[in-house]
Order: structure tokens, then C-alpha cells, then sequence
């Protein structure tokens, strides 16, 4: 078998084996699929909101940008990855003052904030 | 601390980003939903500055609170109608994070990679630069920095397709030699460059599926960090914003009857200088004006009004004085409701976030179906600032640019007042029969002017222009 596949659907498929790619895969269609069931709920009125929470969220970036930018592996990878975090702090930070700032608008006909 | 640990604390933040956007699913419970997802990304953050990797803080303390502190002060200050500005901005700071850890992870590993991993990282990559210079250009359209209408030139589908093209074979060789680091930076560049040059081409009334869709891509971006830093974490909070960006965006192309093909390359509203005198022939000596005081005098004596407010409404900065002269209508006994089109605006849910900065409560905020179902009985319609979201050319027109697009059927109604400046076309470039037709009234003005004045002569107060 290994004369016949070229080295790298051989890497491929040992890096299948490992797991780690594949659950990556299982949880990215899980939470997809879970995503649009949600999603789809959400109504045309909060499509604002819910644009500016899954920016926030995607912010989640941070993480790995926090690990790149804390491992001080060499001066270029530290530079790329602070300037990383600020960049993901900004959505971090801000996605959420500016979602419950526009949330807060939204008033029912009561005139309660909710 | 060990990495079981740091792992749960990324289950707990990933279960409080679903939740959080479960919440999203009801005005009721939405600003509880952002909390619990604010709660979910400080939880992951702590978590991972317990990792053993970190060996330093003080960059990422320095880069965290200017970070911070920037976009503390951008969303705290910024008036929300520049919203589509904000989130195009933001959308350009997440792909530059995606792009700048795949950057810094390819320089650390590079040749050693394997080609599942470097596949990954040519996807976060690409997407993630893609999603900066994009957004930045979204950025300098909404913001008028730049000009908002298509940017066209010779061959430019051909030698943008082309430029895709060699970036996606670029990508494919690095699969096979993962060791070539000039072609990767050469990759990091074409990406960049295909970002700018794929919205330059995108005029303004299509930026509501354009934001979804680089949001869409700025997900993917993260979740693809997460295959790279083999992080669970990543890959569920970028699936979740990619897919969110994805569904948005094809809501808003179904909206406009339109395919992602033909909002991305077909330089849509383009207007050539001939249609323009065809427009004057179109309308001559059939237009029907009116006054403050006529419109004034309808309003009070209807039972059942209906605005559709458009971009113009956010452009004159008219909301608040809708919402007031929605108040003091309703308080004369007089029914008043929103009709809201989908891509009315330059992003998903525009026109909601302005009406609701005017106190207009969102029970009356209404999609486009229970719109059109009362719009016939509807005495008055308003259209604010709007013109192809109300073209009855969509319906009747099957050569028209814009045929099959839904509408909101303000023709339907028993009177309907236009307030706009001028005659001039919307971003579709076709005339609107609406404005000559029978029941049609036009009313030149700009938008808040021209409500204010209406305003005026319902609470009886002597205009200042008369």
C-alpha cells in the first residue's frame, strides 16, 4: 500500500487515525447543525443583535492568539501574536457593550426594559 | 494547570456561546443571552491563561487592555446609526486575528507541518485575510471614506476569478510541500489583495449580504484556528458565527431574489447616464405632489397607517421624529405600524435597531408577510427613504432587474405618501411605477424635514418654513 499512495494521503490518513482531526470535524458539523436550528428561531428583529453577539463571539480567537502571544517562542510570532490579541480584544470587549446596548432599545409595548 | 481542566473550563464557555445565542431567539430574553456569552468568553480566557504554554503576560495584558479599551470606547460612543460601520470594522479585526495566528503558527512549524494541519492553516489564513481587507473596504463604503457605488473596471470578474484561482492552487501546493514559506507569504498576499479587490465592486444597498457573508467568513476563520491549535473551543464558536453569517446571508439574498453569484459579481446598480433621461420621459406630468399639510391632515383622519422605512430614514437621521409622530398619532386614536423589508438598510436588521432607538415599541415592528397581509386595509402607507423595497416593478416587470424580489405592497394601501428629495432611481437603477400611480402621492423633501413638518401641523403648531 505505502508504493502506491503518495506520502501525504498517507500522513493524511495516520492523522485521521490520531483522532484529534477527525473529533474536530464530528464537533465542527455538530455545532453547525446546532447553530442553524438556533439561528433559523432567531427573528428578523434581532438580526442586529445577533450579528454583533456572534462577532463577539468569534472573538474567541483570543485563545489562540493569548497562546501565541504568551509563549514567547520568538520575537516575530510574539509581535504577530500580540497585535493578535489586541485585534480580538476589540470584539471581545467591545461585540458585547455594543449587542446589550442595542438590545437595550428594544422595548416592548409595556415601555419595560426587556 | 493541567489541560483536562483548562478543557472544561472551554466546555462551560462553549455551553454559555449556545446558550447565549439561544437567547437571541426572543426579545425577552436577548440581553440575558449576551451576558451569559460575555460570561462564556471571560471563562475561556481565564482558562487559558492557566495554561502551562504562557510564560509571559505582560504582552498579552498590554495587548488585551488596549484592545479593551479601543473597543470599549468605539461601542460605547459610537451613534448607532453607524452601526453597519462598527460591524463591518469589527468583522476586519476578527479576520486579522485568525490570519495573524495562522501566520505566526505556519513560521513556528512550517515544514514540519503535516498536510491535514497545513491545510488548515492555508483555510484560516486565506479566510481570515480575506475577511480583513474586505471588511476594511465595507468599512470605507458604509462610512463613505470610500465611494459607495460599484467600482467597475475591464476584465475585473476575469481577473478576480483568475487571482482566486491561482490563490487556491497556491494553497493546494503547500498541502504537498508544506516547506515553501516564500509561497506561503506570497498566498498571505494574494489573500489580502482578493479582499479588496472582490468589494470594491459591491455597491451599497448590497452590503447587507456582503457583512453576513464576511462574518460567515470570519467564523470560518476561527474554526479553522481551532483545527490548527487543535482547540475544541475555536472550532465551536466559529462554527457557530460562520453558520450564523452563512444562514443571514442567504436570508438576505432570498430577500432580494438574488444568488451569491450575482451580488458578488454582478456590480449591481451600476447606473449608465441614457436610463436617466428614459427616467425623466417615464415619470413626465404624472407625478402627483403633495404637502406637509395634506399628509398631516390624512394621518389624523385614518384608522390604519403603515410606514416602510428605507436607508434614506438612517441617511437624514429622521427615526426619532417618526417615533414621535407614531406617538402622537396613536395617542389621536390612530393605528400605526412598521413594515419592515429584510434588506431595507445596509445590514441585517437596520431598520429594527433604528425604529427601536426611537422608543417605537417592537410589538409594531412587522416582517414582511404580516405586512403585506395589511397593507390593503391599511388607509395610509408612508414610505420613508425607500425605493426598491417597494417597487411594484418586482411583481409585475419580469425583465426587470429587480422581478421576483418580494416587496412590501405599499401600493395596496388606500392612499400612499413617498417622501423623498427627488425622482432619482434607487440602487436597482429602474424607475418606480409607484410613484405615478393613482393612489400615489409624492412629497419632496428630505425625510426629517419633512416629518417634522407633519408633525408640526398635527400638534397644530404654526411651521416654521410658512
Amino acid at each position: 500500500m505505502e508504493k502506491i499512495l503518495p506520502q501525504f494521503i498517507l500522513q493524511a490518513v495516520e492523522q485521521v487515525q490520531m483522532g484529534s482531526i477527525l473529533i474536530g470535524i464530528y464537533i465542527f458539523f455538530l455545532a453547525a447543525f446546532l447553530g442553524y436550528h438556533l439561528i433559523t428561531r432567531v427573528p428578523p428583529l434581532l438580526h442586529t443583535p445577533l450579528m454583533s453577539l456572534t462577532n463577539a463571539i468569534s472573538a474567541i480567537s483570543i485563545v489562540g492568539a493569548m497562546t501565541i502571544a504568551g509563549m514567547k517562542h520568538d520575537t516575530f510570532t510574539t509581535i504577530l501574536g500580540t497585535i493578535a490579541v489586541l485585534a480580538a480584544s476589540i470584539n471581545a470587549v467591545g461585540g458585547y457593550i455594543i449587542t446589550e446596548r442595542t438590545l437595550r432599545m428594544f422595548k416592548g409595548r409595556g415601555g419595560g426594559k426587556k | 494547570m493541567s489541560p483536562q481542566v483548562i478543557n472544561l473550563f472551554y466546555f462551560i464557555a462553549a455551553l454559555c456561546f449556545i446558550l447565549g445565542i439561544k437567547g437571541m431567539t426572543d426579545p425577552k430574553t436577548a440581553r440575558l443571552g449576551n451576558i451569559i456569552a460575555a460570561v462564556g468568553m471571560t471563562v475561556a480566557v481565564i482558562g487559558t491563561l492557566l495554561k502551562k504554554e504562557i510564560v509571559g503576560y505582560e504582552l498579552i495584558a498590554i495587548g488585551f487592555l488596549v484592545g479593551g479599551v479601543i473597543g470599549t470606547l468605539i461601542s460605547l460612543f459610537i451613534p448607532l446609526t453607524r452601526l453597519p460601520e462598527r460591524i463591518a470594522l469589527s468583522h476586519a479585526f476578527g479576520g486579522l486575528a485568525a490570519s495573524l495566528v495562522g501566520i505566526a503558527e505556519y513560521y513556528r512549524h512550517g515544514a514540519e507541518m503535516g498536510s491535514i494541519k497545513i491545510a488548515a492553516i492555508g483555510f484560516e489564513v486565506l479566510f481570515g485575510s480575506i475577511t480583513f481587507t474586505g471588511s476594511l473596504i465595507a468599512f470605507g463604503k458604509l462610512s463613505e471614506i470610500l465611494p459607495s457605488p460599484p467600482i467597475t473596471y475591464k476584465f475585473q470578474n476575469q481577473s478576480n476569478i483568475l487571482l482566486f484561482v491561482i490563490t487556491v492552487a497556491i494553497w493546494i501546493y503547500l498541502i504537498f510541500y508544506p516547506g515553501a514559506s516564500h509561497i506561503f507569504y506570497t498566498m498571505v498576499g494574494l489573500a489580502f489583495l482578493i479582499g479588496i479587490l472582490i468589494v470594491l465592486p459591491i455597491g451599497g444597498a448590497d452590503m447587507p449580504v456582503v457583512i453576513c457573508l464576511l462574518n460567515s467568513y470570519a467564523g470560518l476563520a476561527a474554526s479553522a484556528t481551532g483545527f490548527v491549535l487543535e482547540n475544541n473551543i475555536l472550532i465551536i464558536a466559529g462554527a457557530l458565527d460562520g453558520g450564523s453569517g452563512f444562514i443571514l446571508a442567504i436570508l438576505m439574498s432570498r430577500a432580494m431574489n438574488r444568488s451569491f453569484a450575482n451580488v458578488l459579481f454582478g456590480a449591481f446598480g451600476a447606473v449608465s447616464s441614457e436610463s436617466k433621461q428614459k427616467q425623466e420621459e417615464f415619470y413626465a406630468g404624472k407625478v402627483k405632489v403633495t404637502t406637509p399639510e395634506e399628509v398631516a391632515y390624512l394621518l389624523e383622519n385614518a384608522r390604519l397607517v403603515v410606514v416602510a422605512p428605507g436607508y434614506g430614514l438612517a441617511v437624514s437621521q429622521a427615526q426619532f421624529v417618526l417615533g414621535e409622530l407614531a406617538k402622537v398619532l396613536k395617542s389621536k386614536g390612530v393605528d400605526v405600524k412598521f413594515a419592515i423589508h429584510p434588506v431595507a438598510g445596509r445590514m441585517p436588521g437596520h431598520m429594527n435597531v433604528l425604529l427601536a432607538e426611537a422608543g417605537v415599541p417592537y410589538e409594531d415592528l412587522l416582517e414582511l408577510e404580516p405586512s403585506n397581509a395589511i397593507l390593503p386595509e391599511a388607509d395610509v402607507a408612508i414610505v420613508v427613504g425607500a425605493n426598491d423595497v417597494v417597487n411594484p416593478l418586482a411583481r409585475e416587470d419580469k425583465s426587470s432587474p429587480i422581478a421576483g424580489m418580494p416587496i412590501l405592497d405599499v401600493d395596496r394601501a388606500r392612499t400612499v405618501v413617498i417622501i423623498k428629495r427627488s425622482l432619482a432611481p434607487g440602487f436597482a437603477g429602474v424607475p418606480n411605477p409607484l410613484f405615478i400611480k393613482e393612489n400615489s402621492l409624492m412629497l419632496f423633501a428630505d425625510a426629517k424635514q419633512a416629518l417634522q413638518e407633519i408633525l408640526n401641523n398635527i400638534k397644530g403648531v404654526v411651521s416654521r418654513l410658512h
